[in-house]
């Protein structure tokens, strides 16, 4: 680099001045996959646990997923907005898929977005899914646990429905999917339960009317007879005049506010360390554990403010690596 | 016969235009800069750099009654390309006619008005799709009933050419484009009530005309006319039930293509130029009702009075001298002539099937952009590759030093800077001296309408030009009412084509990258209102090919907004394309926007239509590199940018 590396815990505590101008830094170092980075993302990571801070950060942790073209990137611009008018600031992590042949990728959220580019509370990040289609991206969960540190809302946006908000669950407080009206997609998974019951189902182009209120409905109907009935489902409208944001940003703050976040951001630090683990020791690596699911039961009998690195370094030496 | 004219402010212009008039030109083509084609006052944040470079700055009706001082618009026939905002300009030229004491029902001429097309290639347009084509509909809707000589749309194919259409494509997109249009304008005409008795689709179809472009295949561009003719005919009687023929028949004017024109050796493209004419006047049954020729010097810069000159002579050659004219269809019973029509129609209606299945052209935007992008990808491959030859780029390239191009200015006009700090002081002084409570008034009412779906917007219209209403304040009294929109970059997940060099680039990225631990990331960016995106497109195609994550944002944009993404995406290059001519003001801020926000240890490329002067001075205030049209090799670019990357972070440069 020109310039020379950021340490990770000046960065830490940086965020935990909630010195927004740092989240560049943040991701440079977060996304990077030499020696010497991780070890500073480590450092980083572990200054921002719980057992640092004396208890979870405190911003809110917002999956917003759904299938490509629905309307999610000028939803989120609504609702930045929204947040913003509410004084809070905003980061945003988008990930794009990856063209899977070249291993480049076309980052074109950022330009869906429409965010005055002079305000400074609000950071935008696009990163490729790095080959896994609806997957996040290798550091998003690590981001999306350190910008919480500073930002009173950090939203991760993926693209994709049936498998995506399942990591996606992993990672965030509150998931939300977004569906079009009259888009049968969404209501067959949840029926076959293919997809994981989100926190807040919005319902968007609401202008529609009746196709969106009938959407609305079946979506509700289905609900349940899955008897998930604290999952909300809500119409809005992101084209002018925008209607049903004020709603979806209070749907938001009232499952943030009845959620039990200790244990939500305790296994989403147990799911964090296993899929670091499986980027660095593959398949192989979870056999060595007795694969997948029994990592999780393992895991899930580790004390609950074990940070992430620890966790990953308990799962490493249990593997035998 | 007419040469696309107008630069800085109204006065220059109506000189240039009462000059042109003298030289025997027999009407007016009015080219805008960007701000009022985007609908911006001069003094907007997106103006900088931007007054009266492409075309004449028109804020109000005082500059438009500047512009038409002395031209008497009785007898003229007035030509202005204008898209976003033909309803304001019409407006603006409807109340200087009134000045000049002449009625509306006289005036003659064409606004371009075609908004799908800014979406596909131009770029300037300013509110999302929908009330688009409202503002369309109500242009014809108004001019058909109140200003029967004028031609309220022009649908281009011209710029889906330059944005790399096939001449399948640009058949099918345009006549697709003039559906959507006639649709609109029949839903309207229905909602307010206005029953057809027949004759009103028809007197609107009839004054539907088209914009075209020609390339240097000429036979082939020939055929393509033909096509559309024959198309456009049978749309006419089948969809719209038009029994009058004349009202039927294809109307078109040309401008020849843009696209082929080379920076290198410039002077070959007056045989380009003359040949393209050609496919647009050989056969009588599909020729030109207007043709404009670009000038040699267009891939260079701003043609100068000169230039426009001598391509003005080029038309009046074909004219006058040769035999042109004396013949009836000199392709009367050709059997290659009608093989090739009936090619392009089928292959035509195939696609145009497909946009009616994607729910009609508005819909289809997506998916006609994305085609366009992969065309013209394909084009550039073939070029690269030699399979396609451009004489004097990719071929025949040794060359003598041009006589032409050699003077400082090398060969072009330059706007003089003061032009812009003068509109900015005359605008000022325009609205301390107008009746603000009657503009306030106006802008109420033009709000009002907007809200209203089933009213015309032009009486309000002209009441706000009359006024005194801005460009800039008529179009975001609109903005406030339909929202602001960004077009889609057409740049998707397409698979790259497999090439050895572009595998090799791979390698180089990924070398490259592990040593920086992350993937090279690299942010294209568009600064300023210049809309012509299609080389931009390619570069970022071309890098996501080569492996890069490559941030591409659209166009329009300011020089802040693209220093704050690149501090917020933690890019480890950024490229810079500007097509306008304003680089000279816009890459200072972008660079000193960059210092703003940290991020000035970034290297920054730039490409664009750059005179070898302003390279240098670009290279000497920290520019990287500056690309100009010669540098046709995009992967050469990219291996130039790779290597950048690496000498800048010391990670291991290509060997």
């Amino acid at each position: 680099m020109t310039r020379p590396s950021p340490d990770g815990r000046q960065l830490a505590e940086r965020l935990r001045e909630r010195d927004l101008s740092v989240a560049p830094a943040v991701l440079n170092l977060l996304e990077n996959r030499t020696g010497q980075s991780r070890s500073q993302a480590d450092d980083l990571l572990a200054a921002v646990s719980p057992a640092a801070l004396g208890g979870e950060t405190p911003g809110h942790v917002v999956g917003l997923t759904g299938p490509p073209g629905v309307g999610k990137s000028t939803l989120l611009s609504r609702l930045i907005s929204a947040w913003r008018a509410d004084g809070r600031s905003v980061a945003v992590l988008a990930v794009d898929p990856t063209s899977k042949r070249s291993g480049g990728a076309l980052l074109a959220d950022r330009a869906r977005m429409d965010v005055d580019a002079g305000d400074r509370a609000v950071f935008i990040r696009s990163t490729a899914a790095g080959g896994r289609l609806g997957g996040l991206a290798p550091a998003t969960r690590a981001a999306a646990a350190a910008l919480s540190a500073a930002f009173d809302v950090v939203v991760i946006e993926t693209v994709g429905v049936g498998q995506s908000e399942t990591e996606v669950a992993d990672v965030a407080d509150t998931v939300v999917v977004v569906v079009q009206p009259a888009s049968g997609d969404v209501l067959q998974f949840l029926k076959a339960g293919i997809m994981e019951v989100p926190d807040v189902l919005v319902v968007t182009k609401a202008d529609l009317g009746q196709v969106a209120s009938r959407s609305v409905a079946d979506l509700q109907t289905a609900l349940r007879t899955l008897d998930a009935r604290s999952a909300e489902v809500l119409a809005v409208s992101a084209v002018p005049p925008a209607t049903g944001i004020a709603e979806l940003v209070d749907g938001l703050d009232r499952h943030r506010a009845g959620l039990d976040l200790a244990r939500r951001r305790t296994r989403a630090r147990r799911m964090h360390a296993l899929a670091d683990f499986a980027a660095e020791h593959g398949e192989r690596g979870l056999r060595a554990l007795s694969g997948r699911r029994e990592a999780e039961r393992w895991l899930s009998a580790q004390a609950p403010g074990l940070d992430v690195p620890a966790l990953t370094r308990a799962l490493e030496e249990r593997a035998g690596r | 016969m007419r040469t696309y004219a107008g630069h800085s402010d109204a006065r220059r212009s109506n000189e240039l235009y009462r000059r042109n008039l003298e030289k025997g030109q027999t009407g007016l083509s009015v080219a805008f800069d960007l701000p009022t084609q985007t609908g911006y006052d001069p003094d907007h944040e997106l103006a900088v750099g931007e007054v009266g470079k492409v075309g004449v700055s028109i804020a109000h009706r005082g500059d438009m009654h500047t512009l038409l001082d002395g031209i008497p618009l009785d007898q003229m026939n007035t030509s202005m390309t204008i898209n976003a905002t033909a309803a304001w300009l019409l407006a603006l030229y409807i109340v200087a006619a009134e000045e000049q004491g002449v009625e509306q029902k006289k005036l003659q001429g064409t606004t371009q008005n075609d908004i799908l097309k800014e979406y596909l290639s131009r770029g300037t347009y300013a509110f999302p799709p929908g009330p688009s084509m409202r503002l369309i509909a109500d242009t014809i809707t108004y001019t058909v009933q109140h200003i029967p000589k004028w031609n309220p749309i022009n649908i281009c194919s011209y710029h889906l050419q330059e944005a790399g259409a096939t001449p399948v494509q640009e058949i099918a997109y345009a006549l697709s484009n003039g559906i959507a249009v006639l649709d609109a304008v029949r839903e309207r005409l229905e909602a307010g009530g206005q029953t057809d008795d027949g004759h009103l689709m028809g007197s609107v179809f009839g004054r539907i005309s088209f914009f075209v472009n020609a390339g240097v295949r000429f036979v082939e561009e020939h055929a393509k006319l033909r096509a559309m003719a024959e198309l456009w005919d049978e749309l006419g009687r089948e969809h719209y039930g038009v029994t009058d023929e004349r009202q039927r028949r294809f109307r078109y004017g040309v401008q020849v293509n843009s696209l082929g024109l080379t920076e290198a050796q410039p002077e070959n493209n007056v045989y380009r130029i003359a040949l393209e004419a050609l496919a647009v006047t050989l056969g009588r049954s599909a020729r030109a009702r207007a043709i404009q020729l670009p000038a040699w010097n267009e891939a260079l810069g701003l043609p100068r009075p000169w230039d426009q000159q001598w391509s003005l002579r080029l038309q009046q050659i074909l004219a006058y001298e040769t035999d042109l004219l004396e013949y009836p269809d000199i392709f009367d019973g050709s059997k290659v002539m009608d093989g090739l029509v009936a090619e392009l129609v089928d292959g035509a209606r195939e696609e145009m099937r497909r946009v009616a299945e994607l729910g009609g052209a508005v819909e289809a935007v997506d998916y006609m952009k994305a085609a366009l992008v992969e065309s013209h990808r394909e084009r550039w491959r073939r070029i690269e590759s030699g399979e396609l030859t451009i004489v004097g780029m990719n071929k025949f390239t040794s060359t003598e030093a041009s006589p032409l191009t050699a003077d400082a200015e090398g060969g072009i006009l330059r706007v003089d800077p003061q032009v812009e700090a003068d509109q900015r002081a005359a605008l000022e002084h325009w609205r301390s001296e107008r009746d603000q409570q009657a503009v306030d008034q106006a802008l109420q009412e033009l709000a009002r309408v907007a809200r209203q779906d089933h009213e015309n917007i032009m009486p309000a219209t002209i009441a706000a030009a009359r006024a005194g209403v801005t460009t800039g304040e008529w179009a975001q009294t609109l903005r406030d009412v339909f929202g602001e929109y960004r077009a889609p970059t057409g740049v998707g997940d397409a698979p790259a084509l497999p090439s050895q060099e572009v595998a090799e680039l791979r390698g180089e990225v990924e070398r490259v990258s592990e040593a920086l631990g992350r993937r090279l990331k690299f942010l294209v960016g568009k600064p300023g209102l210049d809309g012509h995106s299609n080389g931009a497109e390619q570069i970022a195609v071309r890098a996501r090919d080569a492996g890069m994550d490559v941030v591409y944002e659209g166009i329009r944009l300011t020089p802040s907004q693209i220093a704050n993404s690149a501090a917020q995406e933690g890019v480890h290059v950024v490229g810079l394309s500007i097509l306008s001519g304003s680089h000279r003001e816009l890459i200072p801020s972008v660079l000193e926007a960059m210092r703003e926000a940290g991020v000035d240890d970034v290297p920054v490329v730039v490409g664009g239509i750059i005179p070898e002067a302003d390279a240098a001075a670009l290279r000497e205030i920290g520019v990287a590199a500056v690309y100009t049209p010669k540098d046709w090799d995009l992967n050469r670019m990219m291996r130039d940018i790779v290597a950048l990357v690496a000498e800048r972070h010391r990670a291991g440069a290509a060997a």
